[in-house]
């Protein structure tokens, strides 16, 4: 059998086309003296396809706990005994977290929401709050609100949102282990309601969540099938009270072979750094990522977790001579 | 000093990150700064956190608000 590096140096660096689903798990199946070569290859396949700008977000929690889903990794189902209290944002401090966002230099900021889908009061919420940011702010929004209706996806591309967010999470054949209150086929049906309505689709997952390699290697295949534009790439933080809480933290290089299969797989595709990175690969791993597939990131604070500082960040891609993707390659 | 400190977070009676009696041990992730205080410090109560792209914000039904802001004049 070839080596599976050789045949993803021909197919996906010179030819342009994505792993499949087997040869992923054979990416993820590489022993751990390869990952070096795995995850050179990969930057070289994100520098050839992506090119070395990266993109950077900030996101917020404009409502949050409460929900009444039961994603076994979530600290703000409802459901769970979780420390995480219900908190609603008004929207002089939404503002104020975009203006904030926006002096990173970054060119996202992403407005979520811990619900099942958006009530009325929220997406009137949500309405008032692009309104004043676009007033103020020069930054693009993108939105995460749980599942919408064909109605609200209209609504919601009629606001401006231009990009949104919502999470397979994981492998379909997974997906009931980690989430009952609803179906991986209910979050395909949104997300393809997005991409019809002319919005960006930006849909990832959590990684470390128990699922085998074989699992890993599945949900890759589901997100090329996607083909989003971004893929947020979180791994698991293990949060007290929830279902998930006594998990162990994802071994670094194992998470490190994720990101750089997940970019052979997707190489066209936005791979973001997101929640659980700093628990999984401290401060040496972010850089590694970065240098292996990575090409954006969530800078500064997350939903209800904190962040290394949004300064290591970006001190870090000034290092590594990335350039932070400017506003009007956005638009 | 951790007795300066507001007292939703330095009363020093209740641990912030798990609402145990003070003295026990502090999660990981709490320990490499990347969790906000759930608990208050003063009397175990959970408090209503809010956390932004720059810092958070964490209240007390009983013993107020801090901001991580706040935070930083003790430094």
């Amino acid at each position: 059998m070839s080596d599976i590096l050789a045949v993803a140096r021909e197919q996906v660096l010179e030819r342009g086309e994505g792993l499949d689903q087997e040869q992923t798990l054979q990416v993820l199946q590489l022993p751990d003296d390869r990952l070096d070569d795995l995850l050179a290859l990969a930057h070289e396949v994100r520098m050839a396809h992506c090119g070395p700008d990266v993109e950077v977000e900030g996101i917020i929690s404009l409502k949050t706990g409460g929900c009444p889903e039961d994603c076994h990794f979530c600290s703000q189902s409802g459901l769970f005994a979780s420390p995480v209290r219900s908190a609603w944002l008004d929207v002089p401090s939404l503002v104020e977290a975009a203006k904030q966002t926006a002096k990173t230099g970054a060119t996202e900021f992403c407005i979520v929401a811990a619900v099942r889908g958006p009530d009325e009061r929220l997406l009137a919420q949500v309405a008032a709050g692009i309104e004043a940011i676009r007033n103020e702010v020069d930054i693009q929004i993108a939105c995460s609100l749980g599942m919408l209706t064909a109605e609200q996806v209209e609504r919601l591309s009629a606001m401006g949102v231009h990009r949104y967010n919502h999470n397979l999470e994981t492998a379909r054949s997974f997906f009931t282990n980690v989430v009952t209150t609803h179906t991986w086929e209910e979050r395909w049906d949104t997300l393809r309601m997005v991409r019809e309505a002319g919005m960006e689709v930006c849909c990832g997952g959590i990684l470390g969540m128990g699922e085998t390699l074989e699992q890993r290697a599945e949900f890759a295949a589901n997100l090329a099938e996607l083909d989003p534009h971004e893929v947020p790439l979180n791994f698991l933080n293990p949060r007290p009270g929830t279902p998930f809480g006594d998990l162990d933290v994802l071994p670094a290089a194992e998470a490190l072979k994720a990101v750089a299969a997940f970019r052979l797989a997707l190489p066209r595709t936005m791979l973001r750094f997101a929640g659980g990175r700093e628990i999984t690969l401290g401060d040496l791993g972010a850089k590694k990522g970065i240098l292996g597939g990575i090409n954006a990131v969530i800078v500064g604070n997350y939903l209800t977790t904190l962040g290394r500082p949004a300064e290591a960040d970006l001190e870090l891609l000034e290092d590594l001579q990335m350039p932070i993707k400017a506003l009007n390659a956005s638009l | 000093m951790v007795r300066d400190l507001p007292a939703p977070v330095g009363a020093g009676v209740f641990n912030v990150y798990t609402g145990e009696p003070a003295g026990g041990a502090v999660p990981t992730a709490a320990r490499l700064g990347l969790e906000p205080p759930r608990f208050c410090a003063d009397c175990g109560r959970r408090m209503i956190v809010q956390v932004r792209p720059d810092g958070w914000w964490a209240k007390c039904s009983r013993h107020g608000l801090v901001d991580s802001k706040d935070l930083e004049l003790y430094r």
